[in-house]
């Protein structure tokens, strides 16, 4: 068993890279996998050009949705958020680099789902918070 | 006095196809019969025996086969009744599962006798199938819900019980068994307390059927729900028990074929109990699956079964938290009132690496919430991971999960 969860996804997890929140973040949002009880909160940081200065993010759950959430983080600081709307699955489980079952898709996924919801929500309606 | 001869689960076994599979190399250590039973060959083949020779609808056909397919579907009944030691037939409602026999119950003899600022008093420990429908009902009616608490232990408080039955319920609704931790319920006394405040009681034997001896007579219960496919059956099968003069004040649940005496184009007379509640052609197959699988378990004897799963739980409550040290086991710690589930975290590892984890191993345990979030909301869990045993458990999967979950443990504590 010991193959399946690499080292670094276990750093990841013990270690969350961006865990905690931002004092004034331009969009707070939160996502949650109702089946498992996985939750993020994600808080991004935008400047005027529409890059993501800072990212934080608070939340419980596997190691697998706490270690992708960790990843992807660490991915969009500094990047525009029109870059970041073209993240995809295979971006996350490029990430993950492990076999992930579909019973586990969803887990490994909360994270990018949370961040589309907060890039779409952010190109409809900038300037505010928004929940989803 | 008779001798009694003890559940061998490895002579069991070989009724299962499925332990002719390898996974991984090995024998599946299959630790999920809270969710759904494995089945013996005898069922499918009770099934196919049905669906390739005499597949005619029942209460129908005048001819040969039609009249067998009634027989079986009928027999299937008499079998169910005289397993939960129902005194007629006749009281058994052939439903889908314990869910929709619930949700039966709500609508039929809830819409007609609660009304507004009725209480309906149920537990924490619920399934969400004894909640939802509650839920509903008391929303429609603007009627009261209320909750018994549980203890540290996930014993139900009895004193808060009591407190609640002097509001005088009109109904109390609870499980025998906690799906969730295991708990086992004092439902007769329960029930005979409802009863004396002057409510009627159902009693949801999803857990129970399967893993003991049930006399829903002797229990004093109203109404008792079971789902067939945790009982060695087939999904699709299940029962309502109801006595028979509340069956008889009910008004139906669904409208169609089989449950009618006289349709005219602006009103219709309904059929005798139990045909009123079962409009439609039935699951005959599953009725028929179900009768074997229980005609399975009646031959190794429901006594040999509790029995067998008390020493397995017996044996996992001692020697789980000494291999592994990190584990919170929830629910009673004592096996005389807790069923073959063992409900758990581990310090370090969350419930859905657990279970990925420990299918590496080809062991298969359920993670989550269990279908009970107000039960995990309360033991201050957003999920965990849960082992449940059956007639073809033994002490040999425990030993397994044992030292899986301590490589588990080991593994999320490396480096730190």
């Amino acid at each position: 068993m010991d193959d399946l969860y690499r080292d670094e996804i276990l750093e990841h997890y013990r270690n969350p890279h961006n865990f905690g929140i931002l004092d004034s973040p331009t969009t707070s949002t939160e996502g949650a996998n109702p089946l498992c009880g996985d939750r993020i909160t994600l808080m991004l940081g935008i400047n005027d050009q529409g890059t993501v200065e800072e990212v934080a993010f608070t939340g419980r759950g596997c190691a697998i949705s706490q270690a992708s959430a960790s990843m992807l983080t660490d991915d969009i600081k500094g990047k525009p958020l029109a870059e970041i709307a073209q993240f995809d699955q295979q971006h996350v489980l490029d990430n993950l680099a492990i076999e992930i079952s579909p019973a586990r898709m969803k887990c490994a996924m909360l994270s990018l789902e949370t961040l589309q919801s907060a890039v779409t929500n952010r190109v409809d309606k900038p300037g505010q918070t928004n929940e989803s | 006095m008779a001798i009694v001869r003890p559940l061998d689960p490895v002579t069991v076994r070989v009724d299962f196809d499925i332990f002719e599979r390898e996974f991984r190399g090995r024998r599946l250590a299959y630790l999920d019969s809270a969710a759904t039973s494995l089945k013996p060959r005898v069922v499918a083949e009770a099934m196919s025996g049905y669906l390739n020779r005499y597949s005619a609808n029942v209460h129908r056909g005048i001819y040969e086969i039609g009249e067998e397919a009634t027989v079986a579907y009928e027999g299937a009944r008499s079998t169910i009744a005289s397993f939960i030691g129902a005194g007629d037939p006749r009281e058994i409602i052939m439903v889908r599962n314990a869910t929709e026999a619930i949700n039966l119950v709500a609508y039929a003899w809830g819409r007609k006798n609660i009304g507004r600022a009725d209480t309906i008093v149920t537990t924490e420990m619920e399934h969400h199938s004894n909640l939802i429908p509650w839920q509903m009902l008391v929303k429609e009616k603007d009627a009261d819900l209320e909750f018994v608490p549980f203890d540290e232990e996930g014993r139900l408080i009895q004193d808060s019980y009591d407190v609640l039955l002097r509001t005088k319920p009109k109904l109390v609704s609870f499980t025998a068994v906690s799906n969730g931790i295991g708990t086992i319920n004092p439902v007769r006394d329960m029930v005979e307390r409802a009863h004396d405040a002057g409510a009627l009681v159902l009693v949801d034997g999803a857990q129970a059927v399967p893993h003991g001896p049930v006399n829903v007579q002797e229990m004093g219960a109203d109404f008792f729900v079971f789902s067939g496919h945790k009982a060695l059956g087939p999904p699709g099968s299940g029962a309502l028990w109801a006595r028979r003069e509340i069956l008889e004040d009910m008004p139906p649940f669904m409208g169609g074929g089989e449950m009618i005496r006289e349709v005219h184009l602006r009103h219709t007379t309904y059929n005798e109990v139990p045909y009123k509640f079962e409009a439609g052609t039935p699951d005959v197959s599953a009725a028929i699956g179900l009768a074997a699988g229980l005609d399975y378990l009646s031959g190794i004897g429901m006594e040999q079964v509790r029995a067998h799963e008390r020493d397995l739980v017996e044996y996992a409550l001692e020697m789980l938290p000494r291999q592994v040290p990190s584990i919170r086991i929830h629910g009673p710690l004592s096996a005389s009132d807790r069923a073959g589930v063992i409900t758990f975290n581990l310090a370090d590892a969350h419930p859905h690496d657990v279970a990925t984890l420990l299918d590496r191993e080809a062991i298969a345990v359920r993670a989550g919430h269990h279908c009970t979030m107000p039960l995990h909301q309360r033991l201050g869990e957003e999920a965990s991971a849960r082992a449940s045993f059956y007639v073809y458990s033994d002490r040999d999967d425990i030993d397994r999960l044992a030292e899986a979950l301590n490589k588990v443990e080991r593994l999320f504590a490396r480096n730190q």
